[in-house]
């Protein structure tokens, strides 16, 4: 039934559709981990207990993401071999290292505290609880560092040799290897942008709240913490992308022409193509709409700087134009509706409205999803982006793929997708009751038995550390 | 470097990886494999409730074991998984299932009973896949041109199906022996009965799969059976033995840690029949660890900071297995 298919395009939609469900619960449980840390740390340094209620709600939410997280995780750690062995033999000898470190360093480090995190409230004390969530949110971001190392590197390879049987390996230095020339943008941005995704969803579930009950104190704190990170970290992640794209310019440019549209060289200074419906048949953009000079200015800073265009390059070498521009088109018009609100906020704040204004609480409900859908379609602009090839300019994702059939692919395929809408779909649902759930005084734990220590009498809830004064 | 085999001491990280996995999800997905046979409430919950806050460290180790292997051994991991697709698919998806219903389960009380049914086909078909990835590999796998050359099919045979079950009936007794050391009241007592059925009947598996190996290749009964090595390799056996007739004494005293430590045992018994079986090819009968493994730089790279982190991983696995140590308590939950 499958046969007629490319078993390459059928990897490559596994690959895109089970790396897409995955990124979004990282993209969410990083920033969550942050934000329950800081949320704790408050409440160990001040005492009140507005933010031991909202841990222990965002931490009933926090288990069910990380738990969707980690199954969806071990999915990619084993498509590598399933469906790209060619580049698992291949790159294996110089990813394969980064990536044992992120479990080493990361995944164990996560998955060693999270139990003590979610279930040992009343099984130790306050400050190595404390340090356990410390030692989550660490290993959160540290496993961020190493696959964005590892990504970076088939961005932009470097460090590496080629031996006798055509593998990469490790040329000399393994920091060549690993702080490659788009590492570092690539790892800010990347953060920065899990941070503003889990702002903009505890905004709109501290908004959501606001708009039924202006009172509700965890709901107001939720808002007001939310807001801040959208007024202070949304410009700053347009200025690092902004860097990023410049960096991108330098080491790939025909992903950014792609994103551009621009087909055409412009020796005078390149427009910025606003809208349009690019065409790579004929290598134009339809129905184009653009500023004059835009272009230059933003990615040379220098209106007049000339720009090549993708016809400078063989049609070999692009990549599907019309997905990456508008999957970057998705992602900066996101990333300057985030900036709008997060300057909305600025002016509620300073007109002491910032609990009071229903039409700013609206618009943060609406805004709840933006930052999945915005770390998506970047997702999207920098991995299409990187196509043809997996290690950019020198294994070509056509040569990378296993030797399969269609069928066993295809029939994969639609098992995963079959499978992710069920569990995920079921998990988004529960996810979404738990925020409409206002938070209360006395928030309760993640449920769980209470497990009685060896000789100690069962005394959970009177002698609970986590016992709230408000 | 000179008079040290990274090759040799990678295979036995990863092997260790894999044991700890195959002990530490074992028991996890033993329990997944015994839920229906618990009774809806206070047992369900207390089976659930003693791995919850263990489990997804545990998995980790399976995530170590893959990664691990395409770091060190890459063409292993290039060859084994193509081999095995259909196997491996079905596990990850199994995987997801069971980890799922872990919280989803009190999220939904109107569907606990659909997660509950998750979680059992969850790790049943993990279990029973990765049983059968190991007669894949045992059996040996095609290979041309340093890659897979097989059918999509070729995986499944009648031994991959013994190997398949066998890892399933093992994982219940390592499941049901954990229920016996965390667990009190009836739910005690049904692991209990569980447990001395799943011994016979795992002891009954490990005999056919050791009696089956020889035959698939010239090359297993020769490692097996001919002398000296036969004096070693008979260790195993005998020590099987030993482990056996303790778990059946133990199960009947009524002791609570025992009859775990026996299965823990018996398991890590079959992994060195295994060893022995496969040493020194890591995907019979063409690839040897030799063959497949990464560069030495590659290698020292990544060992540097085993060393030091593997020993503080099971550091801190420990004391979290501590914080939650003793009988899962039997008031109902907050």
């Amino acid at each position: 039934m499958f046969a007629g298919l490319d078993p390459v395009v059928l990897a490559r939609a596994q690959f895109a559709f089970t790396i897409s469900f995955h990124f979004i619960f990282p993209a969410f449980s990083i920033g969550l981990a942050s934000y329950l840390f800081v949320l704790e740390g408050l409440w160990l340094k001040t005492g009140q207990g507005v933010y031991a209620n909202l841990y222990r709600y965002w931490l009933k939410i926090f288990a069910v993401v990380f738990g969707m997280g980690v199954v969806s995780g071990v999915v990619m750690s084993y498509q590598f071999g399933t469906n790209w062995s060619v580049f698992s033999e291949k790159a294996g000898p110089v990813v394969g290292p980064l990536m044992a470190y992120e479990v080493l360093t990361a995944f164990f480090l996560e998955a060693g505290f999270l139990g003590v995190m979610l279930f040992g409230m009343n099984k130790v004390g306050k400050g190595l609880h404390f340090f356990a969530t410390s030692m989550v949110a660490l290993g959160t971001l540290i496993s961020a560092t190493w696959i964005i190392a590892v990504n970076s590197w088939m961005q932009t390879p470097a460090g590496y040799a080629i031996n006798a049987a055509g593998q990469f390996v490790p040329g000399g230095s393994w920091a060549d290897i690993i702080f490659t020339a788009s590492f570092p943008y690539r790892l800010v941005h990347t953060v920065i942008a899990a941070y503003l995704t889990t702002a903009f969803a505890v905004g709109a579930v501290g908004a959501w709240h606001l708009l039924k009950d202006r009172a509700n104190p965890g709901a107001r704190k939720m808002f007001s913490m939310a807001m801040w990170m959208a007024a202070l970290v949304a410009p700053v992640q347009i200025l690092a992308g902004d860097a990023h794209g410049l960096n991108t310019l330098e080491h790939q440019p025909v992903k950014v022409l792609a994103m551009e549209g621009d087909y055409h060289p412009s020796p005078d200074g390149a427009p910025l193509i606003l809208f349009g419906l690019p065409d790579s048949e004929a290598a134009e953009v339809r129905y184009e709409l653009s500023l004059p000079h835009l272009g230059s200015l933003i990615l040379k800073h220098d209106p007049f700087a000339p720009l090549p265009g993708l016809t400078d390059f063989p049609r070999e070498e692009w990549p599907p134009v019309h997905i990456v521009f508008w999957s970057f088109r998705i992602m900066v018009a996101l990333g300057f509706a985030m900036l709008g609100i997060g300057l909305w906020s600025l002016f509620a704040r300073y007109r002491r409205r910032l609990y009071e204004w229903p039409w700013l609480h609206r618009a943060a409900v609406v805004m709840g999803p933006s930052g999945f859908v915005a770390v998506i379609a970047g997702w999207v602009t920098t991995e299409v982006g990187r196509q043809p090839y997996t290690v950019y300019g020198l294994l070509r994702t056509a040569d990378s793929v296993s030797p399969l059939a269609a069928p066993a692919v295809a029939a994969s395929l639609l098992a995963f997708v079959v499978v992710y809408f069920v569990a995920f779909g079921a998990g988004t649902y529960y996810l979404a009751r738990l925020m409409a759930r206002p938070p209360e005084r006395g928030e309760s734990e993640p449920p769980h038995l209470p497990q009685r220590a060896a000789g100690i009498t069962p005394a959970s809830g009177v002698t609970a550390p986590f016992a709230t004064k408000e | 470097m000179m008079g040290f085999d990274l090759t040799l001491v990678w295979a036995a990280i990863i092997g260790f990886a894999v044991m700890a996995y195959v002990v530490m999800d074992g028991f996890d997905l033993g329990i997944g494999i015994l839920f229906p046979t618990f009774k809806v409430g206070e047992e369900r919950d207390q089976a659930m409730n003693s791995i919850a806050p263990v489990w997804d460290g545990n998995e980790t180790w399976l995530v170590m074991g893959g990664g691990g292997l395409l770091a060190a051994f890459p063409l292993a991991y290039a060859i084994i998984l193509p081999a095995t697709y259909p196997l491996m698919i079905a596990m990850l998806l199994g995987l997801i299932f069971r980890g799922v219903a872990f919280e989803f389960r009190w999220r939904d009380p109107g569907h606990r009973a659909f997660w509950d049914v998750a979680f059992t086909v969850g790790s049943v078909v993990a279990a029973l896949a990765q049983g059968m990835t190991l007669g894949a590999i045992l059996q040996g796998i095609t290979v041309e041109n340093n890659a897979y050359a097989g059918g999509w099919l070729d995986w499944l045979s009648p031994f991959s199906l013994l190997t398949g079950i066998a890892v399933v009936v093992g994982y219940a007794l390592l499941g049901a022996t954990w229920l016996i050391w965390k667990t009190e009241g009836s739910s005690l007592r049904h692991a209990q009965a569980m447990a001395f059925r799943l011994a016979l009947a795992t002891l009954v598996a490990l005999a056919a799969v050791s009696a089956a190996t020889p035959y698939l290749a010239y090359e297993y009964w020769r490692r097996w059976f001919e002398m000296p090595g036969v004096l070693l390799t008979a260790q195993v056996p005998l020590l099987v033995v030993v482990c056996a007739v303790t778990l059946f004494w133990s199960l009947r005293r009524g002791h609570e840690r025992l009859p775990f430590l026996m299965a823990l045992g018996l398991f890590l018994l079959g992994f060195v029949g295994l060893g022995v079986s496969l040493y020194p090819y890591i995907v019979p009968p063409a690839v040897t660890i030799r063959d497949a493994a990464a560069p030495e730089e590659s290698l020292s790279f990544l060992l540097a900071g085993a060393i030091v982190i593997i020993p503080l991983i099971l550091a801190y696995t420990a004391w979290a297995y501590w914080v939650f140590r003793g009988k899962v308590g039997t008031h109902g939950y907050h």
